[in-house]
């Protein structure tokens, strides 16, 4: 069995102190601290000499050599002259390896404490900065989209096909729920009100209109954030932390053209699409509450919807839906180049792109909103 | 004065008929070796022969194909896998990319394991893992981030985090990849002084011939081309005593085939 690990202290002169080391010193059993020597010091100011004698160790590992350390820093700080007998050369050699290579001093320095004021004025100066980022990335993308219609910037066809699957097909049922789902809530809303005129054909009317000018487009933009621009941080990210975008940097590649590009248009192009059926869907959905709970008779809901919709309507929640598109994959790909060199920051790269696309798109609405009615659209 | 070295000349790890593949794809087949207690074991061979894919086996990470992989008289791949990572905690592992854990400092990645199983204060564990990272030359890099430092100094991290718990077992993967000669140096003096003092038994995957022949008291040999192992034993009497001209060629860094096209 181990022998207990224990200290024995013995003054053998005023300013001497000895201490007697014994027994098993290992992770598993139960230690001494290296305060118990150090409290004596503590005690009896006079002591100027440690001397620790370890003869009677029987096993050790490198716990061991850890009190020895703490309890040599320790001394050295007071200035007090510290000396161990009977060291197992082992444990001689491996702390001459520890202090082979001296201690990199300025690394604390690194780390200090920042004042209140400076955390203020630092975050100031990192939001006027991200801001910046955000507008030269625009610029950068708007440079390589026009390179590329002058035939200059390359990425590769596969890259764009995977991602036009990825934002379209692979999309559409997450679309078809939603969107289904928000034609049946529109119905359900508008008829409680509309009952009270007996005016439930107009439920046709209010779910196109809202669906096909606002939440087809919205919706779809709010699912595709999420789904793809969460995705296109988290790729870009991942690269960025294996070095990646540098390899395409240093190759001569740009990242703008060979990495943002092919999911900017695929995304531009998807999400009108996905926007035109999510209107459809939506419908569909008006349709199944007006035409199965409200009496009217599907020849009547069509006709009053197709009445109430003109091209107008159609052509503005499309071009919402693309504009969206812009955002997100812009927002995605801002965020992943962005990002930081460790698992986390991949994790904050994400979140923030799907924050960062999910405001853009409401402020976007919102201009949308009020262009429309100064135009009156 | 140390302490005594537990069993020697006992079997501490055994791999017997182990196949080794990915789906159908045999990487290596017919793997058979003892790995003794305290034993400083070399896995070489070529780039990509599958020595890593030989430690994910030894480690827990991929299950034979076929064969066992025997623990002492445990036989590994038989435990359910609860008693499997209770082995595991006995050992000490360097992954060949180093996989620290990117949003902790290298304080924080040593400290894990050690607050996970140690149940030492708070304090204790900041002085072993001080006194680690200088045992790999890193004193001083406590606060740093893995992405602040170089590889070599990740690889080294890695090594002190791997030997956070002073590790019956220490798994290496290729740890001197990256490093200058004396670090690389330093690295074998405390891979030697471990098991020295501590009786540890080391498995390192390496191409660095001056450490296999320095450190290096048994090895196993492994070829991409026949998918099996071609020698194994003490890497000096190896180079001494093998026919194989793979075998010479790799201990020889290829001069003797060189002399093969001058003769
Ligand atoms: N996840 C995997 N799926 C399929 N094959 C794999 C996988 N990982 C490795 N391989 C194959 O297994 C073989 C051995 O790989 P391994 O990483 O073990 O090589 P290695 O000997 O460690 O090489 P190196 O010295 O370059 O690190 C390679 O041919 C590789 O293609
Ligand atoms: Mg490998």
């Amino acid at each position: 069995m181990q022998a207990q690990s224990k200290i024995d202290f013995s003054h053998f002169s005023a300013d001497t102190l000895h201490a007697a080391i014994s027994g098993t010193w290992k992770i598993s059993s139960k230690l001494p601290a290296p305060e118990e020597v150090l409290n004596q010091l503590a005690t009896d100011p006079r002591i100027k000499n440690i001397i620790i004698n370890a003869s009677d160790l029987k096993g050790w590992d490198t716990t061991f050599l850890t009190f020895i350390n703490a309890i040599s820093k320790e001394c050295q700080k007071e200035n007090i002259r510290f000396e161990i007998q009977e060291l197992p050369k082992g444990a001689k050699r491996l702390l001459r390896i520890a202090s082979a290579v001296s201690e990199q001093k300025d690394a604390y320095q690194k780390r200090k404490r920042k004042s209140f004021l400076y955390m203020v004025g630092d975050s100031a100066v990192v939001f006027g900065t991200s801001i910046v980022d955000m507008v030269s990335f625009i610029g950068e993308a708007s440079q390589a989209v026009v390179r590329f219609f002058f035939g200059k910037a390359r990425f590769r066809r596969i890259d764009f096909l995977i991602y036009i699957e990825d934002c379209g097909a692979q999309s559409l049922p997450i679309v078809t729920l939603i969107s289904l789902l928000v034609g049946l809530i529109l119905a359900f809303v508008g008829a409680v009100q509309l009952k009270m005129f007996g005016a439930q054909i107009y439920v046709a009317n209010l779910v196109a209109i809202a669906m096909v000018r606002e939440m087809g487009a919205l919706m779809t933009g709010i699912i595709m954030a999420g789904r793809i621009g969460a995705a296109y941080a988290a790729q870009l990210g991942t690269m960025q932390v294996n070095e990646e975008i540098d390899a395409l940097n240093t190759m001569g590649i740009s990242p703008m053209d060979f990495l943002v590009l092919p999911r900017l248009f695929a995304l531009a192009l998807m999400m009108p699409l996905l926007t035109l059926y999510s209107d459809l869907l939506g419908i569909l959905g008006g349709a199944i509450v007006g035409v199965g709970m409200m009496d009217i008779t599907p020849m009547q809901y069509f006709t009053q919807t197709q009445a109430s919709l003109d091209m107008t309507n159609i052509s503005l929640g499309i071009a919402k839906g693309g504009i969206y598109g812009i955002i997100i994959a812009l927002a995605g790909c801002l965020r992943g180049m962005q990002s930081g060199r460790s698992a986390a920051a991949v994790g904050e790269a994400t979140t923030a792109a799907v924050v960062t696309a999910i405001v853009h798109i409401i402020i976007t609405d919102g201009i949308f909103a009020v262009l429309c009615d100064a135009l009156g659209i | 004065m140390t302490t005594e070295i537990e069993k020697p000349n006992t079997p501490h790890i055994i791999v017997s008929d182990l196949t080794m593949a990915y789906g159908d794809f045999v990487i290596q087949r017919d793997l058979s070796f003892t790995i003794n207690y305290s034993d400083i074991f070399i896995i070489m061979g070529g780039s990509g022969c599958g020595k890593s894919t030989l430690l994910r086996h030894l480690i827990g990470l991929k299950s034979p194909a076929k064969g066992q992989v025997f623990y002492g008289d445990i036989n590994f791949w038989d435990i359910t896998p609860d008693e499997r990572s209770r082995i595991m905690q006995k050992c000490g592992i360097l992954y060949q990319k180093g996989a620290l854990w990117s949003s902790m400092t290298l304080a924080e990645n040593v400290a894990l394991p050690l607050e996970e199983y140690s149940g030492l204060s708070h304090s204790n564990i900041k002085e072993i893992v001080s006194l680690k990272l200088a045992l790999v030359g890193l004193a001083g890099y406590e606060e740093f981030y893995p992405s602040e430092i170089s590889g070599g100094m990740q690889k080294r991290a890695g090594l002190a985090r791997a030997m956070a718990l002073d590790p019956e077992i220490l798994f290496f993967d290729e740890p001197s990849a990256g490093l200058d000669p004396v670090s690389a140096r330093r690295l074998d003096d405390l891979i030697l002084e471990l098991r020295d003092s501590l009786g540890t038994t080391v498995v390192i995957v390496t191409h660095e011939l001056a450490s296999i022949f320095a450190i290096g008291n048994n090895s196993v040999f492994l070829d991409a081309e026949t998918r099996t192992m071609i020698a194994q034993g003490d890497p000096n009497r190896m180079l001494a005593e093998t026919d194989d001209p793979k075998v010479k060629e790799f201990l020889t860094r290829g001069e003797s085939a060189v002399e093969r096209v001058i003769e």
